[in-house]
């Protein structure tokens, strides 16, 4: 049940797919500067908690984003901020995660890579891999319920998080429910510092895909015109009703877990492999070789994408952090069953 | 017309499904077949589509519910036993109870648990989960213990906007029956004065109400009074009807079918010791499971967890101190 997909050479689609790939380039470019702005504000002390970035796995990840539309479901996973940007995911968003914005979508009391706004279709990933693949697959039911045919949900993990029990129930769920799910994985070929060889033993995690009844599809996940190729036409196969799709992308995380991670213990013939390409310099050279846009365009792209950042980064950093005096301390939306443990007053 | 513990769930899901287009059913043999208990009975037939067996999933069943709230609907997941939830821990702990906190986006699913022991059950069909679900903020924990309550409450729990962890006794399924289906209900998070006494008050929560109850009989026919006080819900716990009832009888004990360490009859007794020490004439009591997994004999399992005839030591114990 493998599928390739080959791009057609017609001239009306090369023109759209120019404007996808540009579209993909300049968000993957500031996803890429977003995160070089995150990191340094970590290593400056401004950051609490970790910073995790998206550093070689831009081209998948914003072809994921681009290859849905308005409507359709996302489940982005640590490594998604350019599919993120690409879904319609305000710049602003990430920054007031990462700095604790009482103004962010999580307030403050989720932070990092954990943000999303669940009733637009973006969901917050929580840190338990492949949780998020069976809740793509419930409001894939929802909507099927709703007679709301025609949407897709996307989800995306890694190579250590098919290892999950959560993967296993979640694609097998979404098969025997035929759900148009597409589910994607990185695969980056380190779970944290743990390599392929003690995650799994089959040939391929694309061979996982027959012994649950759905279809696989393989991309290098460093060349952003097969990404984009590739998810644009599984998109469309599980938008047209043929159940889910699995994508295996192989590539490399070309930065530490997070940035506390020096990641000394990625083998070097491996980053000196085609895997070791870093996906936005050869997304830059094919726009050149194209002549799609030229250098200076190319210069100009970054220097806006650099701008958008700091105004995004400068705006937050002036807006009021959480006020634990403030904060209702209440997990229920049912605020009147809440329980109160605080101390009674012990009184004069 | 009576109307076993059972009937009543089964009864108050068809209502739920009939009032409110966006409840479905989810779990295992749930649709055609009705359920292990029958809770579905023919629910499949008459509301086509909208109850949906799940594979073996519990995981999978809970992440989904989770994502169909999210778009608006109000699931409700069936757990064969609710031992077998414990590999939905995750989705249930980590994503349903902390989606509202995290998003501002309720959660409302309805997670049933067919709970507590059944005389051959063992240690993997007869367990009693609320204590590790209370314990996670942002769950509502409820412990139907009569026949109106399994039926109103669950209409309730459909209702609530945050998820709820409805602990139905199996013990109860066919043993408890009541004449109708009641038109009225105590709001959720209020306990309920079962009966009335000033000797010694005993708060308990499903199945072990009626043990307590059957306790209580016992000891007034030598003269003492036992206030019996059914929590119905375990998280909110009603804490101002538990202090009002040991201020009225100065003693307290807490019976639980759990098991003892951390568990619903120790914050009972932690909240009486710390706001209500002085409504106390001796210390307060707990009586829980033995601290093993739950035996499969009837001989053991008879003495495992509390019964009348344990309650009735542990009072007159107590009544002495």
């Amino acid at each position: 049940m493998l599928q390739t997909v080959e791009s057609r050479e017609q001239p009306d689609v090369v023109s759209s797919f120019r404007e996808q790939y540009l579209k993909a380039f300049r968000l993957m470019l500031l996803s890429r500067v977003l995160d070089e702005k995150m990191a340094s504000l970590y290593r400056g002390g401004k950051i609490h908690g970790g910073v995790f970035l998206g550093r070689g796995q831009e081209a998948l990840s914003v072809s994921v984003g681009l290859s849905l539309r308005k409507g359709d479901i996302f489940a982005p996973l640590i490594r998604d901020g350019a599919g993120r940007l690409a879904f319609g995911e305000p710049v602003l968003d990430a920054v007031r995660t990462y700095l604790g914005s009482a103004l962010g979508p999580m307030r403050g009391r989720d932070g990092n890579v954990h943000h999303g706004r669940p009733r637009e279709g973006l969901f917050p990933m929580i840190s338990h891999l492949g949780a998020m693949i069976s809740t793509v697959n419930g409001a894939l039911l929802a909507r099927r319920f709703l007679k709301q045919e025609g949407a897709v949900g996307a989800t995306c993990i890694g190579d250590g998080g098919t290892s999950t029990g959560a993967f296993h129930e979640a694609l097998n769920q979404a098969a025997v429910e035929k759900l148009p799910l597409v589910l994607v994985v990185a695969n980056n070929h380190y779970a944290y510092s743990t390599p392929n060889s003690r995650e799994f033993a089959c040939r391929d995690l694309a061979d996982k895909a027959i012994g649950y009844g759905v279809t696989a599809h393989k991309v290098d996940g460093t060349d952003l015109e097969k990404c984009l190729h590739t998810l644009n036409e599984v998109v469309a196969q599980a938008r047209g009703g043929s159940g889910p799709q699995l994508v295996v992308a192989q590539l490399l995380r070309l930065c530490g877990h997070g940035e506390h991670d020096d990641a000394h213990y990625i083998s070097a013939q491996l980053k000196q492999s085609r895997l070791g390409r870093d996906c936005l310099k050869v997304a830059e050279d094919h726009v050149l070789r194209r002549a799609w846009a030229d250098a200076a365009a190319i210069q100009r792209f970054r220097e806006e994408a650099a701008l958008e950042i700091e105004q995004a980064v400068a705006q937050v950093q002036r807006e009021a952090a959480p006020d634990p005096y403030k904060e209702n301390w209440c997990a229920l939306a049912s605020r009147h069953l809440s329980e109160r443990f605080e101390t009674p007053n012990s009184g004069p | 017309m009576s109307l076993t513990y059972l009937e009543a769930i089964r009864e108050a899901q068809a209502k739920a499904l009939a009032d409110d287009p966006r409840v479905f059913i989810y779990g295992q043999d749930v649709g055609a077949f009705g359920g292990a208990f029958k809770a579905t009975k023919n629910l499949a037939k008459e509301f086509p589509g909208r109850v949906l067996d799940a594979p073996i999933s519990e995981d999978a069943m809970v992440g989904a519910a989770i994502g169909a709230a999210i778009e608006g609907f109000r699931p409700i997941v069936e757990m064969q036993f609710a031992d077998f939830s414990t590999p939905g821990l995750n989705q249930i702990l980590n994503h349903a109870a902390t989606l509202y906190w995290r998003t501002n986006v309720p959660c409302p699913i309805t997670i049933r648990l067919p709970s507590g022991g059944t005389s051959g059950s063992g240690p993997f069909h007869s367990q009693s989960m609320e204590a590790i679900y209370a314990h996670y903020p942002g769950l509502i924990v409820m412990t139907p213990a009569t026949v109106e309550d399994a039926y109103s409450m669950l209409l309730e729990a459909v209702a609530i906007d945050d998820p709820v962890i409805f602990c139905e006794h199996k013990y109860l399924y066919y043993h408890l029956k009541a004449a109708a289906l009641p038109t009225e209900a105590m709001p959720v998070g209020k306990a309920r004065i079962a009966r009335t006494g000033r000797d010694l008050t005993i708060v308990a929560y499903s199945a072990m109400l009626h043990e307590a109850l059957a306790a209580a009989e016992e000891m007034a026919g030598e003269g003492t009074e036992i206030e019996v006080v059914d929590l119905r819900t375990i998280k909110p716990m009603d804490t101002d009807t538990i202090m009002a009832s040991v201020a009225r009888t100065g003693r307290l004990l807490c019976v639980g079918e759990a098991w003892p360490w951390g568990g619903v009859a120790a914050e009972v007794l932690a909240r009486v010791a710390t706001e209500g020490f002085d409504l106390l004439d001796a210390p307060p009591q707990r009586l829980n499971a033995k601290d093993t997994p739950i035996p499969y004999h009837p001989n053991l399992w008879s003495v495992h967890r509390p019964t009348a005839r344990s309650i009735v030591a542990a009072a007159r114990n107590l009544l002495r101190m």
